[in-house]
């Protein structure tokens, strides 16, 4: 085992994928020699060479258009989009063509690629870097979204993400990239898509958050703790597929909810879990949802993020309003 | 029989090649090498182009203090790219309409932008990119590409508002691989709209050369497919570009529809100062090569040797323009704290029911 941030996880996964299977390809802007903007690519090309690892022209759509084209000649991509908020350009190539390729050929395709891409706010960005965009793309079919929070899963997700038959959308937080280390396992393991994990058992509220808000989660439930709330964390892990299951159970335990998502209040992931658990566990509940997320506005001005977006104390609040009710 | 000449497939694309050679003025070494595209500009012109120079020169240099101490957010160096970044909007009026990328906070404050708010939009804060209506720019756009189309739709409505004016956008070696590039001059060339595409090739994308962006020979050549002129000018060269860029925008504003310029230069810093180190990708000896071209270098000679130009002068300019970022910094340091409520407001001209619940959220929580 080994002490590893989540990069230097990811870094180790991507490496073992390569050194695996030799139809796997690393491509996207700068993840050549500068091993990407954020590292996660340092040191693939000097060791598995430029025509598996390389960088490709300034333009999101060609890089998606390549991915395609290169797995229906047999190749397993791993892409990586610079910044999430570059979405919008590689849009059509991910939610328009990738994801309906098995449905529009009869199942007779595969369509193995992995889109890589670093999210999410705190980090002073400038504008349309940090958009929490997972919504957009969780509402596509064809497409599973993954989105590790820690260093462990986020090697044991991309590893099966790479393996997946299916286009994966693992997007990285960047607060998470380096903020702290755990313990990692050397070697190859994989942790199944479409399961969230049970980061705390607890028995008075269900936190469900994915992603950074999950070390809020965690922040708040240590807070709560000492109040004597004891609250469950439901890590996600995959936003979809989601693991109902779980979702469902927890609902169940504590009869308490409170989920939390970093992306505004508007839609997306967390209306989703709101949605599956009242349609099937509505009778469980002994208070109303809490919902924690962001207000409906653009992401932003780096100088504002602290205002804007979700922390510890909003969701301390939220397990308040739900277990006093 | 007679014998049929075989026709060889690099015959036939040979007669495909344009010739793009470099449009220039002033050599490295301060001399006019081609008295007949020297643009007509009186010797305060002259003066005032070199002050601008070394003005926004120094002001690279404060952006990096100020960024050491902490004092800006986003902050991409403009070192080495004065001529191309000046030549080109000094060819502009007011009227025109700029549309900058990330890289081009000189070209915004030199049609008007307040200093204070170049540097409000580096550290994040509304109030940079918030301007007053009869200012014709938009804030510097971070989606590479998305200012070119944006900068056709402008030109477009300039043609049909029957203004005598243009519009102006900027992107760079790498930003001509995108879709968007592409899409921008050929509407543009479609609508015969009064459009002036720069391409500010400065060798780099972040960490991705040139070379790696396209098999053309020269960016100018993208114009072709276009239908529409494409120039390539030393962009070390002030000279060249304020020439070329101004007979582009009067070849614009006559009805004959968009130019493409690149200007080749150079950027001597990192991509950006967010962790970018451009000894991790730069080949040795670079740097020095270019600084050998440097644009202040070569029109400090000409106009020293026209008596125009003394080192007090330069010390006062470079003076000033710490004078300027220091006040300017200040002055963006009063701005008034942000607040979520006003973003919402902002949202939309009435806000829905559910912003407005979240005003009043945010209102309760900023009073508090
Ligand atoms: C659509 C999009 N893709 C990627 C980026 C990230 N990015 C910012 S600058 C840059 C390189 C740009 O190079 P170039 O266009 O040559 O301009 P330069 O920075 O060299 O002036 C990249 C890839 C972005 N801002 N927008």
């Amino acid at each position: 085992m080994a002490q590893m941030t989540m990069i230097q996880a990811i870094t180790d996964a991507l490496d073992i994928e390569l050194n695996k299977d030799d139809r796997t390809l690393i491509f996207g802007e700068d993840v050549g020699k500068n091993g990407g903007v954020f590292r996660a690519t340092e040191g693939l090309q000097d060791k598995h060479g430029e025509d598996r690892v390389f960088n490709t022209p300034l333009a999101e759509s060609g890089i998606g258009g390549l991915a395609i084209g290169l797995s229906m000649e047999g190749f397993r991509p791993i892409m990586e989009i610079q910044f999430f908020g570059f979405l919008f350009e590689v849009m059509d190539s991910i939610a328009g063509q990738m994801s309906r390729t098995r449905f529009r050929m009869g199942g007779s395709r595969n369509m193995p690629i992995t889109v890589r891409s670093p999210f999410g706010g705190g980090v002073a960005t400038p504008e349309m870097h940090a958009d929490s965009l997972e919504g957009l793309i969780a509402q596509s079919p064809g497409v599973k979204v993954v989105i590790p929070s820690n260093p462990y899963d986020a090697k044991g997700l991309l590893i099966s993400s790479i393996r997946d038959n299916d286009p994966v959308v693992f997007l990285e937080h960047m607060k998470l990239y380096r903020s702290f280390r755990e313990e990692v396992p050397e070697g190859e393991y994989t942790i199944p898509l479409g399961e969230a994990n049970v980061v705390k058992e607890g028995t008075d509220v269900s936190i469900i958050a994915y992603g950074a808000m999950v070390r809020e989660a965690i922040a708040a439930a240590e807070t709560l703790e000492k109040e004597g709330i004891n609250a469950e964390i439901i890590d996600l892990r995959t936003v979809y597929p989601l693991d109902i299951d779980t979702l469902i159970k927890t609902t169940e335990k504590t009869g308490r909810v409170v989920v939390v998502q970093e992306a505004q209040r508007q839609a997306g992931v967390g209306e989703k879990v709101i949605s599956e658990i009242s349609q099937r566990a509505v009778l469980s509940l002994k208070a109303p949802i809490q919902f924690v997320a962001a207000p409906n506005t653009v992401y932003p001005f780096g100088m504002a993020e602290k205002e804007w977006l979700p922390n510890a104390n909003d969701i301390v609040e939220a397990v308040k309003e739900a277990t006093v009710f | 029989m007679v014998k049929k000449e075989t026709q060889t497939i690099e015959a036939l694309l040979d007669a495909n090649n344009f010739d793009f050679s470099t449009v220039k003025v002033l050599d490295e070494s301060g001399k006019i090498v081609n008295e007949a595209l020297m643009p007509e500009l009186s010797d305060e012109e002259l003066v005032d182009f070199m002050e601008k120079m070394v003005f926004y020169r120094e002001w690279n240099e404060r952006m990096f203090a100020l960024s050491r101490q902490g004092r800006l957010g986003f902050v991409a160096p403009t070192a080495g790219q004065e001529a191309s970044q000046l030549g080109t909007v000094l060819a502009t009026t007011s009227d025109d309409v700029l549309f900058p990328g990330y890289r081009d906070l000189p070209q915004l404050m030199e049609h008007g932008l307040p200093r204070h708010k170049a540097f409000l939009w580096s550290k994040g804060h509304v109030d940079g990119s918030t301007y007053p209506e009869d200012f014709r720019a938009y804030p510097p756009q971070i989606i590479i590409g998305a200012q070119y189309v944006q900068a056709a739709g402008a030109a477009l409505g300039i043609k049909k508002n029957g203004r005598k004016a243009i519009a102006m956008t900027w992107t760079g070696d790498g930003g001509s691989s995108q879709g968007d590039f592409y899409e921008g001059i050929n509407y543009a060339g479609a609508y015969k709209a009064p459009a002036v595409f720069v391409i500010q090739n400065n060798g780099w994308a972040i960490s991705t050369p040139r070379e790696s962006q396209t098999a053309a020979p020269t960016l100018a050549q993208k114009a072709v497919a276009a239908g529409i002129p494409g120039i390539q000018v030393d962009g070390m060269d002030i000279l060249a570009v304020y020439a070329v860029t101004k007979a582009a925008r009067e070849f614009a504003i006559e009805g004959n529809g968009p130019v493409l310029i690149e200007t080749l230069c150079y950027r001597y810093g990192a991509h950006s100062l967010s962790g970018d180190d451009p000894k991790r990708y730069q080949p040795e000896g670079a740097q020095e090569h270019w600084r050998g071209l440097d644009p202040l270098n070569r029109f400090r000679i000409f106009l020293t040797e026209k008596g125009l130009w003394t080192e007090e002068r330069e010390e006062e300019v470079v003076a000033q323009a710490k004078e300027e970022a220091k006040q300017a910094i200040q002055d963006a340091e009063a701005a008034p704290k942000q607040k979520v409520s006003d973003f919402l407001k902002n949202m939309f001209e009435e806000a829905d029911q559910i912003t407005q619940e979240q005003i009043e959220q945010y209102e309760a929580k900023e009073n508090k």
